[in-house]
Formats: structure tokens, sequence, C-alpha cells
């Protein structure tokens, strides 16, 4: 077929385009333009829809510190909440809350979800490891409340009161998964070379595990702890029937706790302008909180990754 | 290699054919150890699953399948129906879907195939920053913010300045707190949920997929619509489901924008209810046993409804993303 083509008499000057091809060369300018102007144009809308969806975060972050810092002062982090009607008042009780059960959480969720997160990169192909990543992302994705009242059947009803630990465990059921996901991955890519050379060594590959391959991904495991912990340090559904909130200074472990999501909740649906005030302080605080988080967190990754240099 | 490695090493040489046999003791307790955790996950949810089930049981046995389909929900008479939190869950979320979806794939798509590399990063970064606001957080900003923006100005744009009062979807009064509220905030929600995964997908589209596209002639967009959407798209439906599965357990936000009205209204400036935020709103101050049972009841419900949506999209997700995570 090609040889015809090849074999087919070329005419050493082309000759002079006829009607036909003329109006076929317009057509296809035509249509050139057309895919031009509609592949402009598409790029517009992408671009468009890019600067939309940051938008609203803009917005949040703007009314977030225009309303938060004028409430904002010590006496937030250092006092307790006033009775309605007088000014002032902080929210030390619910801060201080927050970090208890953020405690509890990564005590009962951290050593859960590393080994879990182990067990999936060491034994990678096994049925129970296919089972549970995705069971662990199917728990990953379960709304929060439902770990709320999960967690108020399982601790607060047997016991009768609301307690600080019934939070901190429905906050660590939502952990769990997150950490064990992100465990997993970072054990996975350490280099092959790195356990190779140490059970050449002739170290027992529990101890090439834990003493090699896990302290490797230490950096990246506690990236994604950090992640997670951002995550649950704002949540505030599980907490509702669980953590119960406090209005008094309480750090006990089996009483009802403040934290600063219900504190802010509370105040925001109040009909009162001094606890709006105090609710916009909150979230300034609660953002400011969970972002330090999570910029640690990418410091983490970057320091691995600078570390590895690749 | 210092003297104090090659001792460790010949003080070890002993235990050295068991290990490779794998008859280390160990090998074996850190097996059975790790093992152990893992069967943590699973024990996790069936725990949750069997704890709200058992509490469940009453108000299922009471009421039956009519519990779904039912629209009275009366503590006093002690009679119970989810039928206006089940409807209010799925539009609200559906209505999310509709806001976020275009927007998430646009953002995905641009910084994916078309923004410079400079700016990928920053962008990405922003919207994943919505990612990381609280729920208690965007429920804040909407009373104060979203609501008097909908009710002054959104609301009477569409019942009448494009004088669609009379359908039934923008008729009634405007009051602020409504489907369209919660439909709004959580379209914000889910936004960076949706655009994340999109784009994860997208960059395991492989390369050469884009390069004969543009290699015949094609524009960029062209060779997007023709070669790179095609090749991703389970992975973004999946991502889009995805999506779906957060908005539908969104509890706070939505607590505070819906209105909380046990009431099915086609109307989308109407308040309604959703299963996460019923619960949230009467599940402390519950008056009776069957009350609470019912609750728990929507709380399961809501679980079951959850779990599918998310099986759903994982296996849409890695359909696509397991060869990219092989070939890389």
């Amino acid at each position: 077929m090609s040889a015809t083509a090849a074999q087919a008499p070329q005419s050493a000057r082309p000759p002079r385009p006829s009607q036909r091809q003329r109006a076929f060369a317009d057509r296809t300018r035509g249509r050139v333009r057309r895919r031009r102007v509609a592949n402009t144009a598409m790029t517009v809308v992408l671009g468009v829809a890019a600067i939309v969806a940051t938008l609203p975060l803009i917005f949040i972050l703007w009314h977030l510190v225009r309303e938060g810092a004028t409430a904002l002062s010590l006496d937030f982090f250092t006092q307790m909440p006033k009775p309605v009607g007088e000014a002032g008042g902080g929210l030390a009780n619910a801060i201080v809350g927050t970090l208890i059960l953020i405690g509890i959480a990564m005590a009962i969720g951290l050593p859960v979800g590393v080994g879990a997160g182990l067990y999936l990169a060491e034994y990678r192909r096994s049925p129970l490891a296919t089972a549970v990543r995705f069971l662990s992302d199917v728990l990953n994705g379960l709304p929060s409340i439902v770990m709320g009242i999960f967690a108020w059947q399982f601790l607060v009803r047997p016991v009768g009161h609301f307690s600080a630990v019934a939070g901190g465990v429905a906050l660590a059921a939502m952990m769990i998964p997150m950490v064990t996901r992100t465990t997993e991955e970072m054990v996975r890519i350490v280099p092959v070379a790195l356990r190779e050379a140490a059970l050449a060594l002739g170290y027992a590959r529990w101890r090439t595990s834990i003493t090699v391959v896990l302290r490797t991904a230490t950096a990246g495991i506690v990236t994604g702890a950090l992640v997670a912990i951002a995550r649950i340090a704002g949540e505030t559904a599980p907490l509702l029937f669980t953590a119960f909130g406090n209005q008094f200074w309480s750090v006990r472990v089996n009483e009802p706790i403040a934290a600063l999501p219900l504190q802010i909740f509370n105040y925001a649906v109040s009909p009162y302008d001094e606890w709006h005030a105090l609710a916009w302080a909150g979230a300034l605080v609660l953002i400011i909180l969970v972002f330090l988080i999570s910029l640690a967190a990418r410091f983490a990754t970057r320091a691995r990754f600078g570390g590895m240099g690749d | 290699m210092t003297p104090a490695d090659i001792v460790d090493v010949e003080q070890e040489e002993e235990g050295f054919a068991a290990r490779l046999s794998g008859a280390n003791i160990g090998d074996r307790a850190y097996r059975i150890a790790i093992t152990l955790f893992a069967v943590c996950v699973p024990m996790l949810l069936l725990l949750v699953a069997w704890e709200i089930g058992v509490a469940a049981w009453p108000a299922f046995r009471e009421f039956g399948a009519g519990f779904l389909a039912s629209s009275t929900w009366d503590p006093v008479r002690g009679i119970f129906g989810a039928a206006p939190a089940i409807y209010g869950t799925i539009v609200s979320s559906i209505l999310a879907l509709l806001i976020a979806t275009p927007l998430a794939l646009g953002v995905a798509l641009f910084l994916s195939e078309l923004a410079p590399p400079w700016l990928r990063q920053p962008v990405a970064f922003l919207v994943d920053l919505l990612a990381a606001i609280p729920s208690v957080v965007y429920g804040l900003w909407g009373i104060f913010v979203l609501l008097p923006l909908l009710r002054e100005y959104v609301m009477p744009f569409f019942r009448d300045t494009l004088h669609l009062g009379a359908t039934p979807l923008f008729s009634g009064p405007a009051y602020g707190p409504s489907m369209l509220a919660a439909g709004v905030i959580l379209a914000i929600m889910v936004l960076p949920y949706i655009s994340s995964v999109s784009r994860e997908v997208l960059l395991a589209v492989p390369r050469s997929q884009r390069e004969a596209a543009l290699a015949l002639g094609a524009t960029r967009w062209e060779a997007i619509r023709g070669a790179v959407l095609p090749y991703a798209r389970s992975g973004i439906l999946g991502g889009v489901i995805l999506g779906l599965g957060r908005a539908l357990g969104e509890t706070m936000a939505v607590t505070m924008l819906i209105g909380n009205k046990h009431d099915i209204s086609a109307s989308l400036l109407a308040p309604g209810y959703t299963m996460a935020s019923l619960i949230a709103n009467e599940f402390a101050e519950a008056t009776g046993d069957l009350h609470l049972s019912a609750l728990m009841a929507v709380g399961f419900t809501l679980f079951t409804l959850t779990l599918v949506v998310n099986a759903i999209a994982r296996w849409l997700v890695w359909r696509v993303t397991r060869g990219a995570g092989v070939a890389r």
C-alpha cells in the first residue's frame, strides 16, 4: 500500500490549490480556531474553578481572625468561663480538657494503629492484611457521630455517667484506621536493602522490623500521627455524649470534661453576644492549634525526605 | 563495623539456624503481637456494629421496616419514624455533591494537567487546608456569615429575581436555616476530599495516554477529555462517592445550619433534619428507653448506609490506582 504511494509520480512544483482545496483549508482553519477557543475557554473555566475553590478558605480564615482576635486575650487561656451576662472569662478548662482527650486518644490509638500498620506492611499479601486494609478504610469513613454513640453505649451507659475516658476512646476509634494506613505506607517505602542488611548481619526478623524498619519509618509515622491528631483535635460529634463538657475545672478522666470544640458549639448556638465572641475566639484558637499540628506534620515529612536524599 | 557488632553477631551464632527455619521464639512472639494489633481493626468495626445494633434492636422490633418509612417522630406518644431524617440526609448530601463535584473536578484537572508547576503545591495545600478545618468551625462560620448571606442575597435571588418561587424547589419563606444552607456548607466541606482523590487518580493516569493524544494533534483540553478523563472516570466516581460518604455522616455544621425540623419538604429553603443532626440534637435529652433506642436505630441506619457507600467508593478508587501503584 505504501509502496504504491511512494511510486506515485511527484510533480516538481505543487499545483495551485483548487477551489475545493481552498474551501477545505478554510474549513480546517475554522475548525482549528474553534478547537483553540474551546481549549482556551476550558483552561479559563478550570482556572476559575481553582480560584473559587480556595475562596471559602480565605473567607473563613478572614472572619475567624477578624471576629476571633478581638475576643482573644491572655484571660482566654487562663480564666474559667464566666456566667451569662458577665463579660470576659476564658476557656482554660476547655483547652486543658482538649489536650487531655487528645492524650487519651493517643495512648490508645497510636500503639494499636502502628502495630496494625506494621502487620499490613510485613504481611502484605496475607488474607488478613487485605481484609484489615479494606476495613480500616471503611472504618475511616464512618461518621464521627456513630463513634460517639458507640462509645456512649460501650463506656457511658454501663458506668452511668459521662467521662473523659469515653471521649478519648471515641477519638481513638477514629484515629486507629488513620494511623494504621499511614504507618503501612511509611513502613512500605523503607528500602529493602536496609532490611536485607540487617538480616544479613544476623538480626532476627522481629529485631529487624523494630530496630531497623520501624525506626527508619519513624519520621513518616510521626507525620501520619500528627495528621490524625490534627483531625481528631477539632472533632465535636464524638464528644457530645461521652466527654459531654464541663463548666468547671476538671482533669479527672472518669468524669465529664470540657473540650474546646464542644464549648464552641455550645456558645455558637447560644443566644448571647458575649458567648458568640468567645465562640469565635475559641474557633480561632482551635484552628491555630490544628494548623500548627498540620504544619509540624509537613516539616516532619520534609525532614525525612531531606534526610534520605532522594 | 565496630568490634561490638562483631561480638554481637558471634554471640548470636547459636540461634542462627533456628532463626532461619523460622522457629525463633522472638519472631513468633512478634508475629503474634502485630497480628493481634491488626485484628483490633476488624474487631473495632464489629464492636461498633454490635453495640449500636444491640441498642437499636428494641426500636427495630417495635416499628419494623416502617421505622424507615414513617415520618412521625413523637417522643411523647412514643412513635418514631426516621423518614424525614433519611430524606434530609440524602437530599442535603446530593445537593452538596451537585455543587462540589464540578468545582472539585475543575481544581483537580487544573492542578494535574494545566497549572504551572510552581502553582500546584500552594493551591493544592490551600484546598487541602479546607479539610483540616473542624466541622464545628464551619458551623460557627455558617451561622454568622453564610446564613445571613443566603437569607439576604442568594435566596431572594432564586425566588424573586429568577422567579423560581412558584416551583416547589424554592417555595416558602426564606428564614436562613435550610436544606440549601446545609447543602452549601457540606459542599465546601467535601470539596477537598473529592478534589484530592481526583487529583490522585489523575496523576495515576499514564503519561503515555496524554502524550499519545497530544501527538495526534489534540489540544490540551481535547487530550483531557478524550484520553485522560475516560481513563480516570471510575476513580473520580470513587472520589465523588467518598465525598458522599463524608457528607452523609457530617454532623456539627449541618446540625447548626439545617434548622432541625421533622418535615419532608420539597423546598430547599425549608428547614429539615439529617440522621446525624437528629442524633446530635436529641440523644443527650432522650426521654425514654424507646426514644434512645430509636436514636440508636437512626445511628445504625447511618452506619449501614455509610459502610456501603464507603465500600463502593474504595473499590472504585482501588480499581484505578492499583495499576499505578505497581507500575511506579
